[in-house]
């Protein structure tokens, strides 16, 4: 049972491994206030989501069930939107478009088919969980590489001595790109 | 024709300067997965300007029309989300009973069209943006040719790489991410560009 929960950490991490939810994760990953945000706003779709799918899954068709659970994630995401947009406004409004479109994030609709959709209540929200930390686990190693090089901080600290000239270019669009290609080489390198 | 002007200003921002992809990173999936071919980046890039213009019609329609008047903005994200998922279901049907030439072209890449991120992005951006009926559907249509320009560029560069010595662990995806960062680079050339 534990192994549900942990193989979302590394073995089976949704973007290192499996390349999924790949349009946040370099969006909202320059800077790691964002990261957690967005990895919790997430995991929260992730696990909840889990949950009703694992609980209704006999009574779906199963023609029509992808439009059921994106049914399912929506209505979360919708909760998430709200409650963010009351309750931390900046952080809000700083992810902005992504809060809508984790509905169409593929690790949740991905989980929903591949696994809440088959098994029980109690291993669908640890693998929610497992999965969910490991996309908010990939998004901060992303974010804090991006932000020390890109602006010499971490969490809005400055953590480099004055001298040092930040790599603007880390926070920017093109520096997520190839901060994520070099990390995927790593991963693959420790693979063999 | 300050219409025109607006318009013109409108097409270069949604493909060159503010590039879904490249800027946005809206619709990654389908820019990294099905960039090994031209041929194929092709055909997903016609779906996807297709159905990138369908959805802004309609979501802005439904917005404008239903929506707002019976005040339920916010289940936006639910109805914008289903009216895409229905739209990409009854365009394939349509093109496979009317241009089966098509249908056979574009086939596989319709239904990977639902989850693409940059489709529900812009039908969000074009009401956020407060654009018109005649502004939302151009947006589209140039978001989805500026998808397409780059899924291209990406597919004619790794066809390339498909040869290129690299270290074993750098091939594939890796290799791809940088190519794509190089290209995000370049593409910030246009971000000075004022109209």
């Amino acid at each position: 049972m534990i192994k549900e929960f942990t193989k979302g950490f590394i073995k089976e991490n949704p973007v290192f491994v499996m390349a999924l939810g790949l349009c946040p994760t370099l969006a909202v990953s320059s800077s790691v206030m964002n990261a957690i945000g967005m990895g919790l706003a997430a995991t929260f779709v992730l696990v909840c989501s889990n949950i009703i799918i694992s609980l209704i899954k006999n009574f779906i068709p199963n023609k029509i069930r992808i439009p059921a659970y994106i049914v399912v994630i929506a209505s979360f995401v919708t909760i998430v939107d709200m409650v963010m947009e009351a309750y931390v406004p900046d952080l809000h409004k700083s992810l902005g478009l992504f809060i809508p479109l984790i509905v169409v994030n593929c690790i949740i609709l991905g989980r929903a088919e591949a696994f809440a959709g088959k098994n029980n209540v109690i291993n669908s929200i640890l693998d929610g969980f497992g999965m969910g930390l490991g996309f908010t686990l990939a998004l901060v190693v992303i974010a804090v590489i991006r932000e020390i090089l890109g602006a010499g901080q971490l969490l809005g600290y400055n953590i480099l001595p004055q001298s040092y000239q930040p790599m603007l270019v880390a926070i920017l669009a093109p520096g997520a790109f190839i901060v994520m290609g070099l990390l995927m080489g790593l991963m693959n390198l420790k693979k063999k | 024709m300050e219409f025109i002007g607006k318009l013109f200003a409108m097409a270069i921002a949604a493909i060159f300067v503010q590039n879904f992809v490249l800027a946005r990173f809206l619709g990654l999936c389908p820019y990294i997965g099905v960039s090994k071919k031209v041929d194929s980046a092709i055909g997903m890039g016609m779906a996807v300007i297709f159905v990138m213009t369908m959805a802004s019609t309609i979501t802005w329609i439904i917005q404008t029309y239903l929506l707002i008047p019976l005040n339920i903005e916010y289940l936006q994200t639910i109805a914008f989300i289903l009216t895409i998922a229905s739209l990409v279901q009854l365009v394939e049907m349509i093109i496979q009973k009317t241009a089966p030439a098509l249908y056979k072209a574009l086939g596989v890449f319709l239904p990977l069209i639902t989850t693409n991120c940059a489709v529900l992005g812009v039908a969000i951006l074009n009401i956020n943006e407060k654009y018109t009926f005649i502004e939302s559907i151009l947006n589209g249509l140039f978001a989805g040719l500026g998808f397409t320009l780059v899924l291209v560029l990406m597919a004619g560069i790794r066809e390339k790489l498909e040869k290129a010595e690299l270290p074993r662990s750098m091939k594939g995806m890796p290799i791809a991410m940088i190519v794509a960062g190089c290209m995000a680079l370049a593409f910030f050339g246009f971000a000075g560009l004022k109209l």
